[in-house]
């Protein structure tokens, strides 16, 4: 059964555009999440903007976006890899954070550790400027429906 | 009631005014004491995650937490120190629905010279059903005051 996930997904496979999937994740849009793929591999993205800060006199990026932006980045990954009708259901999330955020765009990276038959498991690096300079990394835990 | 103390009254326009991520959520204090905070944050349709099945996204549910665990840090401090976030976990209860507000309490139970533990609990209409439950570790920076010396 075709749902507006579904839609979306096929739409973003095929034409690498998406904006149909975003819609549906309106918080997404509203940071301002964009997807690249490097290497046939997907990459989050967060262009920086003034009112991510969460620390003006540094001035560093809020860690609640980061992690926010994370968190979103598995959520995505999940959803574009995966057969799933509706975003996973996040079980738990923890994020060390190693620098702090400098006011410039971030990236995601993530990894889908484990897959079971219901719940993933994944790993996700967010840096900025160059993929060996990691300012957090995170991992959580989703329930999957797909199986359902 | 008691007066508020000119710290407390400084760090809530502080927050409200100075931190450019927490003004444009729109985020309010209700409660600020020395023991712990109660912040909260309004329902706007940006904030879903899901709008198929109306629930809000789990990530600024981090984004509250990690706010209202910073002021529970620095109102505990009672004074003035520049803290960054070590650490944050959140143990989703159960999801988060459209149209209703966030609210989040946190207390930072355990201080130490270097490192302050916080608990925070994030609900929407009933504390003992809460949305999230979350631990953090921040960093003080109380240890650069013995280098300025």
């Amino acid at each position: 059964m075709s749902n507006a996930f579904s839609e979306a997904r096929r739409i973003a496979r095929e034409s690498k555009n998406y904006n149909a999937l975003t819609a549906l994740m309106p918080y997404a849009r509203f940071i301002g999440v964009k997807l690249l793929e490097v290497d046939g591999q997907p990459r989050a993205q967060l262009p920086y903007r003034p009112s991510l800060i969460g620390n003006a006199q540094m001035p560093a990026l809020h860690g609640g976006v980061t992690a926010a932006f994370m968190e979103n980045a598995a959520l995505m990954q999940l959803l574009l890899q995966m057969d799933e009708t509706r975003v996973p259901k996040s079980i738990d999330f923890a994020i060390d954070y190693l620098k702090p955020g400098r006011p410039e765009d971030i990236y995601a990276d993530c990894k889908i550790s484990r897959l079971g038959q219901r719940v993933a498991h994944v790993a996700i690096n967010c840096w900025q400027r160059s993929p060996d300079q990691v300012i957090a990394v995170a991992r959580g835990h989703f329930l999957l429906t797909s199986t359902e | 009631m008691s007066l508020t103390p000119p710290y407390h009254q400084a760090l809530t326009e502080r927050f409200l005014q100075v931190v450019p991520h927490v003004r444009e959520l729109g985020m309010s204090i209700v409660d600020l004491q020395t023991e712990g905070i109660h912040i909260r944050l309004p329902y706007r349709e940006e904030w879903l995650g899901d709008v198929v099945h109306g629930l809000i996204h789990p990530g600024i549910i981090s984004t509250l937490v990690d706010s209202g665990s910073g002021l529970a840090v620095l109102a505990r401090l009672e004074n003035p120190e520049p803290i960054a976030t070590l650490d944050l976990r959140m143990d989703y209860q159960r999801p988060a629905l459209k149209d209703l507000a966030l609210d989040c309490r946190a207390e930072a139970y355990r201080v130490t010279p270097h490192i302050v533990f916080v608990r925070a609990t994030v609900w929407q209409t009933d504390e003992s059903k809460p949305v999230a439950l979350s631990q953090l570790a921040f960093m003080r920076s109380s240890t650069s005051k013995k280098r300025v010396v």
